[in-house]
């Protein structure tokens, strides 16, 4: 059975037929060919596929499409904006928090809903935020120092009022 | 020459593609009317195959091509080609594959796999290695004897042994008779699951002409292209093998893995591709997994507190195939003896077929898993002695001088395992007379790896240059996370002078266009590719400077290279690359050079293949990396938790190329050391086989929370003679002695010693238990002396 949604996406606004069994991941990968957004164990275990839905994460592979109809769905394509990257990009890269990357979209992902809801986090707020976003290879020290880096340059930016601190986020997405 | 690019912290310069979402992985890859593939998988540990009934499921609707054993019947194996594509007479692990389907979608597929009828004899399973040892055995694979193998690899006709490599060095038998003190223990580690966050998968076409075209997340473009060539009998040229990004490997992808069956499938529907990608289930038990070890140590020491006679006896769980595994069996034993000098050694290290899942490469490549018997049994014997056991290392170990058990004489360029074990005892303060509180303790291991490989293994490169000169090189080695393209980037930028920025490094190969590379295992890299782009640097520099020096009329060996420049330095007159690298064009309009680029290759020089008795051997592996690490825990008493509060680790990487990068390394593999340490194990049910914590929910690995509060990180940089720049591989090895520091430091926090790994919560408060009991015995019994409690 097929249902017509229609979603915001990174800001775009999409409508379209899916199944009603279909999973958000599939939907965003498959449907939209947003593949940053990845699938490692299908069953909201590995956080790889973490999405902001209405601002908050949740594992895609754990949503229906059909549950995000008129609700707005935030990627890891959505946090740079034509080639300006969000400040947790940005410390990633400083922090060399980054090895095989396929945990990378669902991690900085969390850490925006994290940094959004808390902007001064402690390290133990960070590995907890983080908890169920799981990463083979970095032992997490430098995914840590990351988030936390990236909250100071956005409180910086903040104060400053400068586009450094201003998350690529959508503003108007509801909280 | 512009400031040095070695050493300093060159963002990776795949970052940007992997934290925007850029970067594609094979499943991100959009294929025209893909089809979808189901495996149809053994339930059995162990059973005859009477007869395999596909028809059935081909009728299906949406059914494109289904295949069986008897339609590719040919062996693959990287050393010892001992499985088939399909099973064909006999399963030998739960989950391996019988046949398989290609539908128009996956849950087509998964219904026809579903009607696929399967005839089985169950035949009695071995799942423990002892067991498949001991005489008599039932035959995993009673055709052994016919199997192609690589001539350094022994297989046993007639028993389950896939390898066997003897280590005879001095006189072990005397040496043993005439020690003060002799101390054995036998250690054992489970069979464990890589866990890449990316799940394998592999997309495969065979077009009308008959050429294959293969997509995989795999760390060995150009072995796959090999073994599907053997496999099918096909031309190389015929076949052809692109790795984009892979989400992790840690030696699970090397190798050949799905593949095969992905082109088997693509052979009975040409012209269509076809994904086969396993689930986060299967991936636990249906791919490769790294193999079970049984060791039993024997050391005897003199008075002096030296080590006389060593004894290794290790048992190598390989599972239901060896193809891979067999020379991880002989890895260990040319690196029986790990960090330490043994004058009298008895080295035996024996691969054994079981009904359990296939053992392959897995980060360490067998290294943790001696390291968790050496380390510990060193451990004891320094406890027993009464000497400190950092020092007790220290009188023991390998260093310039000293011979390995094959009998090579280390000289002082092979590293300071000695230098290590010091840092890391400082950094986490390890003196013998500190201060001690009851439940909290500090523990130390060493750890030493060779890159465990044909002795012809090579690398290869391509350099070019792009119109604006931007050079860019060509790589077969795969960066799956340790950061090979950008050490790579900042090695041509240092030979060439020319910014990392005017450098891009193309890190996904295609085998149809890309240089060979054998494979991106046993921390090889950062040494055989990075050699083989200062060797083309160096053609490209001449190259550069020969055009230059007809163009501006000077001498060539007169002109240097300063930040994309050729420079003369007498005159100060100076050509950029960009006039350069495609061909000089004089006033008058007349050109000379052309466009620049060059092709280079590495090679080990010099390796020699070890004695079939006594595999004495002067030179049997290409380099040496020596490390320690020490942790500080705090054990819990009542439940049995262990803490580990702080690791300390130091490695001789001959020089630290990029600082972050190697830090990443470090930090990554000392927590993946902590998950297989202390949690982490591939339980079967001992009567079905079947693996029962299959998924992330019930096999944990260590996630954010179980991060050591403290990780300190230190390098010693002593040259590797024929390294570039004096660089030794790292990967691998910063995952090795953490478990057993951990348990060592087990033993310092509470006096109890856990000897097979992983050490878990229960397993601790059980020998806290019985230690306790044992301690009441004594009082009752009004003994002095306290005997430890331990646990098997």
């Amino acid at each position: 059975m097929k249902k017509t949604i229609t979603l915001d996406v990174n800001g775009v606004a999409e409508t379209a037929e899916v199944e009603v069994g279909q999973t958000l991941l599939r939907f965003l990968r498959d449907g939209l060919d947003l593949t940053g957004t990845k699938e490692g164990c299908n069953e909201g275990e590995c956080g790889s596929c973490m999405v902001l839905l209405d601002g908050r994460p949740v594992n895609s592979c754990l949503v229906l499409a059909v549950e995000a109809d008129g609700r707005s769905v935030t990627t890891v394509e959505g946090l740079s904006r034509e080639g300006v990257l969000h400040p947790l990009q940005k410390a990633f890269l400083s922090q060399a928090a980054v090895q095989c990357g396929f945990c990378t979209p669902g991690m900085v992902v969390s850490a925006a809903a994290l940094l959004r809801e808390n902007p001064e986090p402690t390290e133990d707020d960070v590995k907890k935020a983080l908890a169920g976003n799981l990463c083979r290879c970095t032992g997490y020290k430098q995914i840590v120092d990351a988030v936390r880096d990236a909250a100071a340059a956005m409180r910086a930016g903040a104060v400053a009022g400068g586009e450094a601190g201003k998350p690529a986020e959508r503003e108007e997405v509801p909280a | 020459m512009s400031a040095p690019v070695v050493g300093t912290d060159v963002p990776r310069v795949d970052g940007l593609e992997k934290v925007t979402g850029a970067a594609k992985y094979t499943a991100d890859l959009k294929f025209p009317r893909l089809l979808h593939v189901a495996v149809v998988r053994s339930p059995h540990p162990h059973a005859r195959v009477l007869d395999v009934r596909t028809d059935r499921a081909a009728r299906m609707p949406g059914v494109r091509a289904v295949a069986s054993g008897r339609d590719f019947p040919l062996h693959t194996g990287i050393y010892l080609k001992d499985q088939t594509v399909f099973a064909t007479d006999r399963v030998r692990f739960v989950g391996d594959p019988v046949a398989a389907v290609a539908a128009e979608t996956p849950e087509l597929a998964a219904e026809a796999a579903a009607q696929v009828h399967v005839e089985y004899e169950p035949l009695p399973p071995i799942f423990d290695v002892e067991e498949g040892f001991a005489e008599g055995a039932p035959l995993v694979h009673p055709d052994l004897g016919s199997y192609e193998v690589v001539p350094w690899i022994r297989p046993k006709a007639g028993t389950n042994v896939c390898n066997h490599l003897k280590i005879r060095k001095g006189d072990y038998a005397s040496a043993l008779k005439g020690s003060w003190k002799v101390f054995e223990n036998v250690f054992r580690v489970p069979q464990v699951q890589h866990v890449p966050m990316e799940p394998h998968v592999s997309v495969a076409r065979v077009d009308l002409a008959g050429k294959v075209e293969v997509h995989s997340s795999a760390q060995s473009p150009f072995t796959v292209r090999h073994l599907l060539a053997h496999c099918f009998g096909l031309p190389h040229g015929d076949v052809r093998v692109h790795v984009p990004y892979v989400g992790g490997g840690f030696g699970g992808k090397a190798g050949i893995n799905l593949e095969p069956i992905a082109v088997a499938l693509a052979m009975r529907c040409r012209g269509r591709w076809v994904r086969l990608m396993v689930d986060r289930h299967e991936e636990f038990f249906a791919t490769v997994v790294r193999q079970g070890l049984t060791a039993t140590l024997v050391t005897g020491v003199d008075r002096h507190g030296k080590v006389q006679a060593q004894k290794m006896h290790y048992l190598w769980n390989c599972g239901g195939y060896g193809g891979y595994g067999v020379n991880i069996v002989r890895s260990a034993g040319y690196t029986c003896g790990g960090a330490y000098e043994f004058p009298n050694v008895e080295g035996d290290s024996i691969g054994v077929y079981t009904n359990r899942p296939v053992g392959s490469a897995y980060r360490g490549f067998g290294m943790q898993e001696i390291h968790w018997a050496l380390e510990q049994q060193m451990d004891r014997v320094a406890v027993e002695l009464g000497i400190d056991p950092a020092e007790f290392r220290l009188k023991n170990c390998l260093g310039a001088g000293k011979s390995t058990v094959t009998g090579q004489l280390l000289d002082e360029h092979a590293g300071r395992v000695d230098l290590c074990i010091r840092n890391v005892a400082k950094a986490i303060g390890f003196e013998p007379d500190r201060e001690r509180t009851p439940y909290r303790g500090k523990g130390i291991a060493c750890a030493v790896k060779a890159p465990a490989m044909p002795n012809d293994a090579a690398s290869s490169v391509i350099l070019k240059f792009a119109e604006d000169a931007t050079l860019e090189i060509l790589i077969s080695g795969i960066d799956y996370g340790q950061g090979l393209m950008t050490v790579v980037a900042q090695f041509a930028s240092e030979a060439l002078d020319l910014p990392v920025e005017k450098i891009r490094v193309k890190g996904c190969p295609d085998t149809d266009l890309s240089p060979y590379d054998w494979q991106t295992v046993a921390s090889r890299q950062t040494w055989a590719t990075g050699n083989a782009v200062f060797r083309a640097a160096s053609e490209i520099r001449g190259k550069l400077c020969a055009t230059a020096a007809e163009a501006l009329s000077v001498p060539a060996e007169e002109l240097s290279l300063r930040g994309g420049a050729v420079v003369h330095e007498a005159t100060g007159r100076a050509l950029p690359f960009e006039r350069l690298v495609m061909g000089y064009q004089f006033p008058d309009g007349h050109a000379i050079g052309g466009p620049v680029a060059a092709a280079s290759s590495y090679l080990p020089e010099g390796l020699l293949f070890l004695d079939p008795e006594t595999s004495q051997s002067a030179k049997p592996v290409a380099k040496w990396t020596f490390g320690a690490q020490a942790v500080s825990i705090a054990v819990d008493p009542e439940t049995g938790q262990v803490t580990v509060e702080k690791v300390a680790a130091c490695y001789d990487v001959g020089k630290v190329v990029n600082p972050a990068l190697i830090k990443g390394q470090t930090y990554g593999g000392i927590v993946q050391g902590l998950g297989t340490g202390t949690m982490e194990e591939l339980v079967l049910d001992p009567k079905t086989g079947r693996a029962v914590n299959a998924s992330l929910m019930d096999y944990k690995i260590p996630s954010t929370e179980d991060v050591p509060a403290e990780m300190a990180v230190d390098f010693v940089e002593t040259a590797q003679k024929d390294g570039p720049m004096g660089a030794r591989g790292i990967g691998e090895h910063t995952m090795i002695p953490t478990p057993a520091a951990i348990a060592n430091a087990l033993w310092d926090a509470c006096g109890i010693r856990i000897s097979e790994m992983p050490i878990t919560a229960e397993k601790v408060w059980r020998a806290l238990k019985a230690k306790e009991r044992a301690e009441r015995g004594a009082k009752a019994a009004g003994e002095a002396r306290v005997p430890a409690g331990t646990v098997a």
